[in-house]
């Protein structure tokens, strides 16, 4: 899996839960949390949605691992191989 | 649906109201087996709705709280639009007119722009402006949705600030009217809560009242296949090694779970536990509970030059929050008129509606016999109608003796209703007719029982907005954060 599709499926997921945010312009290094109007509440449904749609689980503690887009490719890619070997 | 005895669900939810809805909700939404179980035939709980002689009653709502307009972000109401993934239409949510706070000699008006409120302030008691402006910073710098928080009193804190005991009534009047379940004081995290809510938010309605908000929650979870079973009491809470083995329900059957969230309040679940004693908590029972006068009007309020949304009054020197000694205080109240919204395209309700709302004593209401409730019911609908009318616009300026008033008032009324701490405890199930529940809430949501959860009025958000998220936070914090 690619960088960019990995970021895709997080980006996707977040147009889904926070429909009225603007992700035209999301930079993969910069937090999401300070470009977007995110709250812990919105990382728990990207972690739910990561699960229901993708079957990968993200323990409480790996939270800050989303912090921006190229952190989640690091932290998820593995995880994405991993569920589809 | 069937419910079969024996049924395992991996969460029961108690209480088809706000909390329990938005709950089940969260919990559907991510595929866990759940079901709702309320006890009465309507969904709603304190905010439900019915008919009555072919016309439509909400039970509660005088407005929704915490509006925000469109695009305001990171707001109580857009969190609970993105967690329960409504699109906020689907409220059809219209902004209020006006409202004020009426006191003798003192009035303060305010709108869904705070900006008024301050100006407002800024007028009626110029030597407190910048404290009042100090306690706004305070409030915007505190976290009031820390669930760990500690109780604080709010009189006090705020009486740090403001200097003017009238000023201090003023402010928290509308605030514990509208969510105080302690008797002359709020937790401050409350008073933070209901501040943000009323004055830096605002006050809103769908045109055809709390309907549209149950319905579109009601859809929601059917749609996403949760189970609902109503006139369905949970009659025992079966425990064992502090777990909860088996809910016992009205009609005999057992059925049982991993997790089980409660929204009937703190007290009465704890009631419902076989390890409990029968009064556990009594002492945590709420003791506020209300009346509430509805007048049908033939015309529309704004007829008779009556233009304001809510009116939160007071006429005594102070203002007392408490259980009164008679069957009700008729000294302060809210009056509202729920035809005085910015409804789309002009439009207006079919008929003019008056609600006045007072402090009444659960205790007297329900030890009058029939006869006599009744002869009550009439003797403070009058009472109350009268106080009403003297923080309104007079219908004819010639009246000026009471029975006039009242004469000329019920020319223009079609029909009246009203209810009583009695009528809440019938169709609620809450305690004491304890709309705002226990004084001391659980904001953890955590119980005796490793997987059983208080969520709703005894939890802490208060209000139709914070009883969602109420709902919302504890399947977060205790179900779908856990695994
Ligand atoms: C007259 C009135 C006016 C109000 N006005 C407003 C307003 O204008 N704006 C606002 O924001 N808020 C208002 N409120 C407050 C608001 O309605 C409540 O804060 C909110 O609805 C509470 O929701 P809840 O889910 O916590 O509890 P509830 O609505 O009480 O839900 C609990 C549910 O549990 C059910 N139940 C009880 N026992 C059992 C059992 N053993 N088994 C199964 N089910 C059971 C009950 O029937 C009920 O449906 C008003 C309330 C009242 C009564």
């Amino acid at each position: 899996m690619t960088k960019e599709a990995c970021k895709q499926i997080v980006l996707d997921i977040i147009a889904e839960i926070a429909p009225d945010e603007d992700l035209s312009d999301v930079k993969s290094e910069i937090k999401l949390r300070d470009q977007l109007e995110l709250d812990s509440m919105d990382f728990l449904d990207i972690v739910m949605e990561l699960r229901k749609k993708h079957g990968i689980e993200v323990p409480e503690d790996d939270y800050p691992q989303l912090e921006s887009l190229d952190s989640c490719a690091n932290y998820l890619i593995p995880k994405f191989e991993a569920v589809n070997a | 649906m069937e419910l079969k005895s024996n049924d395992h669900f991996d969460a029961v939810i108690i209480g088809c109201g706000m909390s329990g809805l938005a709950a089940a909700i969260r919990l559907a939404m991510f595929g866990r087996k759940v079901i709702i179980l309320e006890k009465h035939n309507a969904p709603g709980g304190l905010n439900s709705f019915y008919s009555f002689d072919g016309r439509k009653f909400d039970v509660g709502l005088h407005a929704v709280t915490n509006f925000v307009r469109p695009g305001v972000k990171g707001k109580p109401l857009t969190k609970l639009f993105r967690q329960l993934r409504i699109d906020r239409d689907e409220f059809a949510l219209c902004e209020q007119k006006c409202s004020k706070v009426a006191f003798p000699d003192v009035e303060l008006n305010f709108s869904n722009d705070f900006e008024l409120l301050v100006s407002e302030i800024e007028k009626a008691f110029p030597n407190q402006i910048d404290n009042f402006q100090k306690l706004v910073k305070a409030i915007h710098d505190f976290n009031e949705f820390d669930l760990e928080d500690k109780d604080r009193s709010a009189k006090k804190i705020i009486s740090q600030y403001i200097t003017d005991p009238l000023l201090v009534d003023m402010l928290l009047l509308p605030l514990m009217y509208y969510g105080s379940a302690k008797e002359n004081d709020m937790e401050f995290g409350q008073f933070v809560i209901m501040f943000k809510s009323i004055y830096q938010e605002g006050f809103a309605r769908p045109f055809e009242g709390v309907r549209t908000i149950i319905k579109t929650l009601i859809d929601k979870y059917r749609d996403l296949g949760g189970m609902r079973k109503m006139k369905c009491a949970v009659k025992k809470i079966i425990t064992q090694n502090n777990n909860i083995t088996a809910l016992e329900l009205e009609n005999g059957d057992t059925i049982t779970a991993d997790h089980v969230i409660s929204s009937i309040g703190l007290v009465e679940t704890l009631q419902l536990c076989n390890d409990q004693k029968t009064k556990a908590e009594q002492s945590n029972i709420g003791k506020l509970s209300f009346v509430e006068t509805i007048t049908i009007l033939d015309k529309q309020p704004k007829e008779l030059g009556w233009n304001d949304t809510i009116i939160f009054f007071n006429d005594w020197q102070n203002f007392e929050y408490q259980k009164p000694k008679e069957l009700v205080d008729p000294r302060s109240g809210v009056i509202c008129m729920p035809n005085n919204y910015q409804y789309e395209n002009n439009n207006e309700l079919d008929e003019g509606v008056l609600r006045v709302t007072a402090m009444a004593n659960y205790d007297q209401w329900t030890s009058l016999d029939e006869d006599h409730y009744a002869k009550q019911k009439k003797i403070w609908y009058d009472t109350l109608a009268l106080k009403a009318m003297s923080f309104l616009k007079p219908i004819n300026n010639d009246s000026t003796n009471d029975k006039d008033k009242l004469d000329n008032l019920k020319k223009q009324t079609v029909y009246v209703d009203m209810f009583t701490p009695r009528t809440i405890t019938k169709f609620t199930s809450h305690l004491d007719g304890a709309i705002y529940g226990a004084p001391n809430k659980v904001k953890n949501g955590k119980t005796h029982l490793d997987n059983l959860y208080i969520c709703g009025t005894d939890q802490g958000f208060l209000g139709i907005i914070g009883a969602m998220l109420s709902g919302i936070s504890m399947a977060n914090y205790h179900i779908l954060q856990k695994n």
